[in-house]
């Protein structure tokens, strides 16, 4: 697996997508300017945290303007893949390649916390390695993750089993307690009806390794080069 | 002249902060105001409003999000 991390103006999150993808995944990793236009041979795009544009007019709105960012639409609609994290996943949004939209956290902060995590779906290439209903602990850090869909989106998503992550408790349970932003459905993550592009608010790439307070964000990476093939 | 596009919220969002200056404006001690939503205007310097059009294509691709957004748009002399 080659992967890439998109670097836009205001990216934060890149250089540790970019080492976990390197150097603890052991995958050929480069970084895509979102000027340039050539994806580099890339069988991952990365889409990282951070606030691309300084999150003006909306989060993410003006990145799916970017040169970078029409490339990877068409290499997502050939069956390429697309992992947004955060201020990722607010690009893949607003960039149409996954639906619904990310508001403003119901209390208005931003919130930056270990949170529990229930896997609703392992048959994507970026959780096959998790269990269904498995619940893992991935930090969040935002203000920008309340998820919002119509009623008719939402009932896509669940008949697609496109809902990938939920908020819950630590037994699994997903209510309204458990919610840190006010996401309808407890959503943290989705993925599109094709099953190549992934958004999530939670940052798995700041809990990949032995140091961190977990190691759960891991098996999402190892997953995914695992899906594709050809790491160490 | 001015072109205004106004972006709001579509009526059944949650706008939180909407509730949280409503709430404000009742602990300055006004009751009359039972609801507030929070939108955005733009203002546009343009040469006449032959742009219509293209301002309505600006407005849904870029300046509103129409999945929770919608705009209006009005010229100013």
């Amino acid at each position: 697996m080659k992967a890439g991390v998109v670097v836009f103006p205001g990216s934060n999150c890149d250089h540790d997508c970019y080492h976990v993808l390197k150097h603890v995944i052991g995958a050929e990793t480069v970084f895509l300017w979102h000027k340039d236009t050539d994806l580099q041979g890339v069988d991952l795009v990365v889409f990282p945290g951070g606030f691309s544009y300084g999150d003006y007019l909306r989060c993410g709105a003006i990145a799916k303007f970017s040169p970078i960012v029409s490339e990877v639409i068409k290499f997502a609609e050939n069956g390429g893949h697309v992992l947004g994290i955060c201020n990722g996943f607010q690009v893949l949004t607003e960039s149409g390649l996954l639906p619904g939209a990310l508001m403003r956290n119901r209390g208005l902060k931003f919130k930056c916390e270990y949170v529990n995590l229930r896997v609703d779906n392992s048959d994507t290439p970026y959780t096959n390695m998790y269990a269904d209903g498995e619940v893992i602990r991935i930090p969040i850090a935002h203000a920008d993750g309340n998820y919002y869909i119509d009623e008719e989106g939402m009932k896509e998503l669940e008949e697609n089993k496109q809902i990938v992550f939920r908020y819950c408790d630590e037994n699994g349970t997903a209510e309204d307690d458990s919610n840190p932003n006010g996401s309808l459905g407890n959503i943290a993550g989705i993925i599109n009806k094709k099953g190549n592009v992934l958004g999530m608010m939670p940052h798995p790439e700041r809990c990949a390794e032995g140091v961190m307070e977990t190691r759960d964000g891991y098996f999402l990476f190892e997953s995914i080069a695992k899906f594709i093939g050809g790491c160490k | 002249m001015k072109a205004k596009v106004y972006v709001r919220l579509k009526n059944g969002v949650l706008d939180p902060q909407g509730q949280t200056i409503q709430s404000s404006i009742e602990r300055m001690g006004y009751d009359f105001a039972s609801e507030v939503r929070v939108g955005k205007v733009f203002e546009i310097e343009v040469k006449d409003d032959s742009c219509r059009k293209d301002l309505e294509k600006i407005a849904s691709t870029m300046l509103a999000n129409m999945i929770i957004e919608e705009y209006s748009i009005e010229f100013e002399a």
